[in-house]
C-alpha cells in the first residue's frame, strides 16, 4: 500500500498495468462506435440521439487554432471507449484485482479512509468504484457515476445534462457529448453541508486512449460541497486524449468548490470544458492546478446570474520542457452586486509555456459588480514563455473592475538570503516557488499541499547544478 | 584556533574592484569591531565572506576555523557555522518566517528530509523564546519573511535567527543602525549572551555606543577596501570625538 496519497510524484504514478479489458471499441470515432458505446451502456434512446447529434457537430467543427498547437491531434488514432471490467463496486473487494492494485499503489483507498466523504475512481472509460459516507447518503446526497445517475434519476439528470455546456458549445464539448463515459453525478439536497471533500480519481492506463468523463453537480439551496478531482496516467511515447465536460449548478445561497489537481503524463492532450452557474447569494470556486499534460486548454467559467452571487477562480499552471498550459478563467456577471476574483499564477521553465486566457464580462444593468483579476507569472529561465490574453467586456458603468499582471523571476538576492542560512539552493528555489503559489496551496487540503510541496522540491532538484 | 583568518583578500562587484587586499585575524571567542567611512567596503567584506554571487573574489584567502571558506557553497558556509546579519535583510513573500527558519534549522542539524517531531517542538519553543527576548510578538512566526516588518524589527529578526541557529561566527553588518534605544539594548544583550557560549563575532558599526556593551577585543578601521589599522577600544572613542579625517591622513589615505 502506498504510504501517501501519491498522485503528484510521477515516479509513483508512472506504471502500466497489463491491458486486460472486458470490451473496447475499434480505433477511431464514427456512428457505429457511438452506437456501440450507447449499447454497452444500455441507455435510453434520447441519449443516443443526443450523442449522434453531437457527433455530427463534432465532425463538422474545425479544430480550434487560437490556443495551443493541436495539429498533431489525430482523431482516428484513438480508442474512444474501453470498458475495463464488467464489474463496478461500492466496496474495493468487488473491484478486479489488477485495477484495485493500481489504485492501492496510488494511495486512493487510503485517502478515502482518512479524509474523504466519498470517492469515485475511474479507470479508462468507466467509473469502477463509487462510494459515499452512509450518513450523507441518508441525508439524500447523491454521489454516483454518471451512467448510474442517468439510470436511477432520469428526470433529474435530464434537467441538467447539457444545460450549461450545450452540445455545440465547442468542438471538444461536442466530442465529449458524443462519446461521454464515466464521471460523477452529484446532487446535494437543500441545506445539506458536506464539510469534508468528495473526490474522484481519474486514471488512464492504455496507450492512445481517449477519456471523456462527464460530470454534473447540483447544489440545491443552501447546500455546500467540495469536490476534488485528481488525474494521472503512465508515460507513453504516443499522445492520449482527455476531454471532460463539467457542469455545475449552484442554487440560491449554495456553495461549491471544485478542486482539480491535474498531473496527467506529459503526453496527454487535456481539453476540458468546465462551467458553472450561480444563483442568488451563491458561491462557486474553481481551484485549478495544472501540472501535467502535454497541452492543457481549460478555462473554468462562472455565470453569476443571481444577485449577490460570488465566484472565485484560483489557478496555477506549471509548464516545463515540452508542455503548454493554456489556462485561465471566465466570469460573466449578470446578477446585481455580484463579485468575482480571478487569481492566476504560472510557473514556466526549460522552455515550457504558460498562457493565461481570461474573460470578465459585465452585462448591462448588472449594477454594483466587483471583479478583480490578478495574473502573476514566474519564469525560471530565459527560454520559457508566458503570455496573458485578458479580455474585459464591461457594458455597465457601475462596475468596479481591476486587472493586475506581473512577470518575474526568482531573484538571486532572495536565493542568497535563504541559502545563507544553510538551506540548499534547490530547496531555496522550491521555497520561493511554493511562496509564489501560496495563495493556491493554502486552499488545498493539507495532504495535497504536502504532496505539491514535495513535487516542487523534486522538480527544483532537477534544475540546480 | 582562529575563527576567521583573512589574507590579502581582493574582491570586485560588477567588474569594479572594491576590496584591495584585506588582512584580518579573529581568534575563537573574540569579538572585533569594523568601522570606517561610508563606501569603504565593510559590507563588501561581509558579503564576500558569505559568498554573495555578485561579489567576485579576485585574490586572497579566508579560513573559517581552518577550513577554506571561499571554495564552499553559500549554504555550506552557513552549515559550517557562519552567519551574516545583513545590513538590509530582504523580504520574501509567501515564505513564512517559521517555515523558513525551520528549514534552515533542519539543514543545520543535518536532518533535511525528516520531520522528527521532537526536533520540531524544541525548535518552536526555542524560536518563541528568542522572539520574546528581542521584544517581538509571535505574530512574526506566521508572517512572510521580513515582509512588512519595520527596519528595526528586521534587524531584531536577524538576531532571532542567529540565536535560533546558533552559528559559530557572527558577522553583524550595522545591526545597530535603525534600532531604538531599548531595542539596541536587547540586541546587545543577545550578543553578550551568545558570546558567553563562545561565539566569535565581527561587528560592523558606525556607533561606538554599542561598544560599551560588547567589550570588543579589537577595533579595525577600514578605508578604500583595506583595513588600515587595528587597535584597542579606545580608538573608537577617539573616532567618535574627532571623526575619520585625522586617521585617514595618518595612514595616508585620501
Ligand atoms: N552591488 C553593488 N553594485 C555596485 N556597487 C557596489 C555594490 N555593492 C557595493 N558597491 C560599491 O562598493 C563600495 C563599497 O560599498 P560597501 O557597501 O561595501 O560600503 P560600506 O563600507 O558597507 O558602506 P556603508 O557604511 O555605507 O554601509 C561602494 O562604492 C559601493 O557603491
Ligand atoms: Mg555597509
Amino acid at each position: 500500500m502506498a504510504e501517501k496519497f501519491d498522485f503528484i510524484d510521477s515516479a509513483k504514478y508512472d506504471f502500466k498495468d497489463p491491458e486486460k479489458y472486458a470490451f473496447r471499441t475499434p480505433k477511431g470515432l464514427n456512428k457505429e462506435v457511438v452506437e456501440e458505446i450507447s449499447r454497452q451502456k444500455q441507455e435510453p434512446k434520447w441519449m443516443l440521439d443526443i450523442r449522434l447529434k453531437a457527433l455530427d457537430i463534432f465532425l463538422k467543427k474545425p479544430t480550434p487554432t487560437w490556443g495551443g498547437d493541436l495539429s498533431a491531434l489525430d482523431y482516428d488514432s484513438y480508442t474512444y471507449y474501453i470498458k475495463p471490467s464488467e464489474k463496478k463496486g461500492g466496496t474495493w473487494e468487488e473491484i478486479p484485482d489488477n485495477i484495485k492494485k493500481t489504485f492501492d499503489r496510488l494511495g486512493v483507498p487510503e485517502a478515502e479512509r482518512k479524509f474523504l466523504a466519498g470517492l469515485g475512481a475511474q479507470y479508462e472509460s468507466e467509473m469502477v468504484y463509487h462510494s459515499i459516507r452512509e450518513d450523507l447518503a441518508k441525508k439524500g446526497v447523491i454521489f454516483l457515476d454518471t451512467e448510474t445517475g442517468l439510470r436511477e434519476y432520469p428526470e433529474l439528470f435530464r434537467e441538467y445534462f447539457t444545460k450549461l455546456v450545450p452540445i455545440e458549445d465547442n468542438k471538444f464539448a461536442s466530442l465529449n457529448t458524443a462519446c461521454w463515459s464515466g464521471g460523477s453525478f452529484i446532487y446535494v439536497p437543500e441545506g445539506v453541508n458536506i464539510d469534508i471533500p468528495l473526490q474522484a480519481y481519474f486514471r488512464i492506463n492504455s496507450e492512445k486512449m481517449g477519456q471523456f468523463e462527464r460530470t454534473i453537480i447540483v447544489a440545491d439551496e443552501g447546500a455546500k460541497l467540495h469536490y476534488i478531482e485528481g488525474c494521472t496516467a503512465p508515460q507513453y511515447s504516443t499522445l492520449s486524449l482527455h476531454t471532460g465536460v463539467i457542469e455545475i449548478f449552484v442554487k440560491k445561497n449554495a456553495s461549491v468548490r471544485y478542486t482539480t489537481i491535474q498531473n496527467w503524463a506529459r503526453n496527454i492532450y487535456n481539453l476540458v470544458t468546465q462551467r458553472s452557474m450561480v444563483e442568488e447569494g451563491g458561491l462557486m470556486e474553481w481551484v485549478d492546478g495544472n501540472i501535467g499534460s502535454k497541452l492543457t486548454m481549460k478555462y473554468p467559467s462562472i455565470y453569476l446570474i443571481g444577485d449577490n452571487s460570488r465566484g472565485k477562480i484560483l489557478s496555477i499552471t506549471f509548464a516545463t520542457e515540452g508542455q503548454h498550459q493554456d489556462a485561465g478563467g471566465k466570469v460573466i456577471h449578470k446578477g446585481k452586486n455580484s463579485a468575482s476574483t480571478i487569481v492566476s499564477k504560472s510557473i514556466s521553465r526549460f522552455s515550457g509555456r504558460c498562457s493565461y486566457r481570461g474573460l470578465v464580462k459585465v452585462i448591462k444593468n448588472a449594477t454594483g459588480v466587483k471583479s478583480s483579476v490578478k495574473c502573476d507569472a514566474l519564469m525560471l529561465d530565459e527560454q520559457s514563455r508566458s503570455d496573458t490574453y485578458p479580455v474585459m467586456q464591461i457594458d455597465e458603468e457601475d462596475a468596479t473592475v481591476s486587472h493586475e499582471a506581473t512577470v518575474g523571476k526568482i531573484s538571486d538576492e532572495v536565493i542568497h538570503y535563504l541559502t545563507s542560512r544553510g538551506i540548499k539552493e534547490s530547496d531555496a528555489q522550491a521555497m520561493v516557488v511554493m511562496g509564489f503559489i501560496d495563495e493556491f496551496a493554502k486552499e488545498l487540503p493539507m495532504e495535497y499541499a504536502i504532496e505539491l510541496n514535495r513535487l516542487i522540491q523534486l522538480e527544483m532538484e532537477g534544475s540546480v547544478g | 584556533m582562529d575563527a576567521l583568518k583573512i589574507t590579502s583578500l581582493k574582491s570586485s562587484v560588477e567588474g569594479k574592484r572594491i576590496l584591495e587586499g584585506v588582512d584580518l585575524t579573529l581568534k575563537e571567542g573574540e569579538l572585533h569591531i569594523i568601522m570606517g567611512p561610508n563606501g569603504s567596503g565593510k559590507s563588501t567584506l561581509a558579503n564576500t565572506l558569505m559568498g554573495h554571487p555578485g561579489y567576485v573574489v579576485e585574490e586572497g584567502q579566508a579560513l573559517l576555523f581552518g577550513e577554506d571558506l571561499l571554495s564552499m557553497k553559500v549554504d555550506e558556509r552557513a552549515r559550517k557555522g557562519l552567519f551574516l546579519a545583513f545590513q538590509y535583510p530582504l523580504e520574501v513573500e509567501g515564505v513564512s518566517f517559521s517555515h523558513f527558519l525551520l528549514n534552515a534549522y533542519k539543514a543545520k542539524n543535518g536532518n533535511e528530509q525528516k520531520m522528527d517531531p521532537k526536533m520540531v517542538i524544541s525548535f518552536r519553543n526555542e524560536l518563541k523564546k528568542n522572539l520574546k527576548e528581542l521584544g517581538l510578538s509571535e505574530e512574526f512566526l506566521k508572517r512572510s519573511l521580513n515582509v512588512g516588518a519595520s527596519g528595526g524589527e528586521k534587524k531584531r529578526l536577524e538576531i532571532v535567527q542567529a540565536l535560533t541557529l546558533k552559528p559559530k561566527l557572527l558577522l553583524l553588518d550595522e545591526i545597530d543602525s535603525g534600532l531604538d534605544i531599548d531595542s539596541a539594548k536587547l540586541v546587545a544583550e543577545s550578543i553578550r549572551k551568545m558570546r558567553k557560549e563562545n561565539i566569535s563575532a565581527l561587528v560592523i558599526t558606525h556607533y561606538p555606543r554599542i561598544l560599551d556593551y560588547l567589550e570588543p577585543e579589537r577595533v579595525h578601521i577600514m578605508a578604500q577596501g583595506r583595513i588600515i589599522c587595528s587597535r584597542g577600544v579606545e580608538l573608537a572613542k577617539e573616532l567618535e570625538r574627532k571623526g575619520y579625517d585625522w586617521i585617514l591622513k595618518e595612514y595616508s589615505v585620501n
